[in-house]
């Protein structure tokens, strides 16, 4: 069995830590990791629980697949109900946290209630307990990764924390591992802030925790899927070489990429702060951005950005601490610390992003409430006396001095930690807000990319590019290319989408691997570790029930169909330049439909039929 | 004619030195030239040529021998990338 069987209940008002097994008849149905967690989570908490109150419940989960050979086999997820959106929220991360958590012998780990002080979980195997925190309690995740190897003497503990932001309340804090990965998005940090839990450090060293069920096939399966990966162009060459930020260009050639609040939909400084910018050397030091690339456990494509300043940036001039290499800028934290804000310098966008590693908090949200603040104040609504300085669409100091503040939780950064939708609430100007569920728009323009406006408007964690990437079939052509501005067929690929990606992210696996392989090379895999029937009929169908269950506990939260829907911007305000010119969304015209794929009602809701049909 | 070829990521090898940081090239090519002609003349691997836009607007590879570019025309080339 691939999985451990064990789950870790930890019961922070008591401090106890229990051992249970694993409900099978769950892990069955759906899969693990989001899948899993979510069914647990929704099980146990009142979907109208305050996301910041002691009530809700915080998981960290793994795969059938994570810690094992299969490609990208690390992945884990933290999943709880989010202060951001109220909505579920689920985030998924890679480095080598997850592996460990599984080499220490744990699928998963319940976190309730609130600890009365800070305190730290530490695993080492099957030994679980909390540790006092209250020294690490104000320290950034790395000084608090540094001082927990330190304090146990072992380097090779793997620590996830939070840093100042998860505990100042910014409701898009992250959780860090590994120092420069993250489960970013949703403001899953916050909510462990508010339970006074500072980190969660594991050290794995079990061989017999768990056993892939078909040793011989499942090596057969996964030396075929590395083959494939290998050999196709994205994740053999494109990916390792420029990282996702090679989109940059892509996106803003077509005309797809929001500039300044989405304003506009191309940014004049888009090549600045591209993938193949970060490969250009400085004019200032002669050095390139990019030092290398990085892999996370198991990961044959390694696209992960290793970036090192310029020593002289104004940034950093005299922060020694920020010279060294560290995790460098992705496409969308390159495009919400840039083009969203109008900043086109590289070296502040680097800085900036180190500053959302280092205290633990969601590049994508944090740049993109800079980028309406940017707006608030163009308007003259925001002003040099509430701000404390300038923020003009393209101040990079501005830019970094709000990113400084937002982790430090001083002065109007406070403001800018609790997001654009209650920013542009509290100015009044709430349309301003470029936000679905209250969860701020990644690097897609919903206009230019017809699917991608369908799929923010529907995802259930709030605006999100990773829960349908119709990028793919709309810009890539994979698996087919459908025209940008077209809506036929696309709430149907974009369900497809949906659960498929439901699936690998119940899997251990990373979405990235997608660019290659089908659901035909993920299934051996699942199939030859995990013992039972995992058709791809039956897998398909465990993403769709995941989805659903994800839409229900929504609903339950008081969500409608109605929170299914776009900033007036979108949908009213068309696209100035480029070859989408003229164009505004049409998700009129694709709701409806993809109400009807979904086997929902016109409102939204899941019919019974759809009910029964999917059990669980 | 005038036109502009841009070459991106590891396709940037296929323009002069002194313009491949910007990425951009002006061409002086023939009236009714296709795109794949310019992928041909500027000895870009046609195999890897994965995303092609002509002004923005994506050009199948079934119909990269037949789309004549226009004065003016921006033709951009990619080799198989991907992001999210």
């Amino acid at each position: 069995m691939a999985w451990t069987k064990n789950v870790l209940r930890v019961n922070l008002e008591t401090g106890s830590c229990t051992t249970e097994p694993l409900n099978m008849t769950w892990a069955h149905d759906y899969l693990g990791q989001r899948g899993l967690a979510t069914k647990y989570l929704v099980s146990e908490i009142d979907p109208k629980v305050e996301p910041l109150s002691p009530k809700n419940k915080l998981i960290f989960v793994t795969g059938p697949l994570t810690g094992t050979m299969a490609a990208t086999g690390g992945r884990y997820s933290v999943v709880t109900k989010g202060p951001l959106t109220g909505a579920i929220a689920c985030s998924n991360s890679g480095g080598y946290f997850g592996a460990e958590l599984k080499f220490a012998g744990w699928d998963m780990v319940i976190f309730e209630g609130t600890s009365p002080k800070p305190v730290y979980l530490l695993i080492t195997d099957g030994k679980a307990e909390l540790v006092d925190a209250s020294h690490l309690w104000g320290r950034t995740v790395w000084e608090t990764e540094e001082a927990i190897k330190k304090q146990h003497q072992d380097p090779q503990i793997r620590v996830a924390a939070i840093g100042r932001a998860g505990e100042n309340g910014v409701l898009y804090a992250a959780i860090v591992n590994d120092l420069h990965r993250a489960a970013g998005r949703s403001g899953v940090g916050a909510v462990m802030g508010s339970k006074n839990l500072k980190a969660v450090a594991v050290r794995g060293t079990r061989t017999d925790a768990y056993q892939v069920a078909d040793p011989d096939a499942f090596f057969t399966a996964v030396d075929a899927g590395k083959k494939v990966l290998a050999g196709n162009g994205v994740t053999g060459q494109g990916l390792p070489t420029y990282g996702t930020q090679v989109l940059m260009n892509v996106i803003n050639e077509l005309g797809a990429l929001p500039t300044r609040n989405h304003r506009d939909v191309q940014f004049e400084g888009a090549m600045a702060i591209g993938g193949e910018a970060m490969h250009e050397k400085r004019p200032t030091d002669g050095k390139a951005n990019l030092v290398t690339n990085g892999a996370c456990f198991g990961c044959t494509i390694a696209c992960g950005r290793i970036s090192r300043m310029d020593p002289g940036h104004f940034s950093v001039k005299d922060k020694p601490q920020y010279h060294g290499a560290s995790g460098g800028v992705e496409y969308e934290a390159a495009w919400a610390l840039g083009a969203a804000n109008g900043v086109s310098d590289l070296e502040a966008l680097t800085y900036a992003n180190f500053l959302c590693n280092e205290d633990g908090f969601d590049p994508i949200s944090f740049g993109a409430t800079v980028g309406a603040a940017m707006e608030l104040y163009d308007l003259g609504i925001l002003t040099k006396e509430i701000v404390g300085f300038e923020i003009p669409f393209g101040s990079t100091e501005g830019m970094v001095k709000l990113a400084e503040l937002t982790a430090k939780g001083e002065g109007f950064g406070r403001e800018i930690g609790q997001g654009s939708k209650r920013l542009c609430a509290k100015y009044g100007k709430p349309e301003l807000s470029m936000t679905v569920k209250g969860q701020e728009f990644p690097a897609y323009d919903g206009r230019g990319l017809q699917g991608m406006g369908l799929a923010y408007a529907t995802s259930n964690r709030g605006a999100c590019h990773l829960r349908g990437y119709m990028v793919s079939p709309e810009v890539l052509g994979i698996p087919v290319k459908m025209e940008p501005q077209a809506t036929e067929g696309k709430p149907a690929m974009l369900k497809a989408f949906q659960d498929l990606t439901a699936v690998v992210d119940s899997s251990g696996l990373c979405l990235f691997t997608t660019f290659a392989w089908g659901l035909q090379d993920i299934q051996p895999q699942l199939q030859a570790a995990c013992e039972g029937d995992w058709s791809e009929e039956r897998l398909l169908l465990i993403g769709e029930r995941i989805w659903n269950m994800e839409r229900e506990f929504n609903l339950a939260a008081g969500l409608t169909g109605k929170d299914d829907n776009l900033p007036p911007r979108l949908l009213k305000e068309a696209a100035q330049t480029g070859p989408q010119k003229g164009a505004v969304s049409k998700l009129d015209v694709m709701l409806p439909e993809y109400y009807r794929v979904r086997g929902w009602t016109s409102e939204g809701v899941p019919t019974d039929e759809t009910r029964v049909r999917l059990g669980g | 004619m005038k036109i502009s070829l841009k070459l991106f990521a590891s396709l940037a090898v296929h323009l002069p030195a002194e313009v491949r940081s910007r990425h951009r090239l002006e061409l002086d090519v023939a009236p009714g030239a296709t795109v794949l002609d310019v992928i041909q003349d500027q000895g870009i691997p046609a195999a890897q040529c994965a995303i092609v836009l002509v002004d923005g607007v994506w050009v199948a590879q079934a119909d990269r021998a037949t789309r004549e570019l226009a004065e003016g025309e921006i033709l951009a080339i990619w080799p198989p990338v991907a992001g999210g």
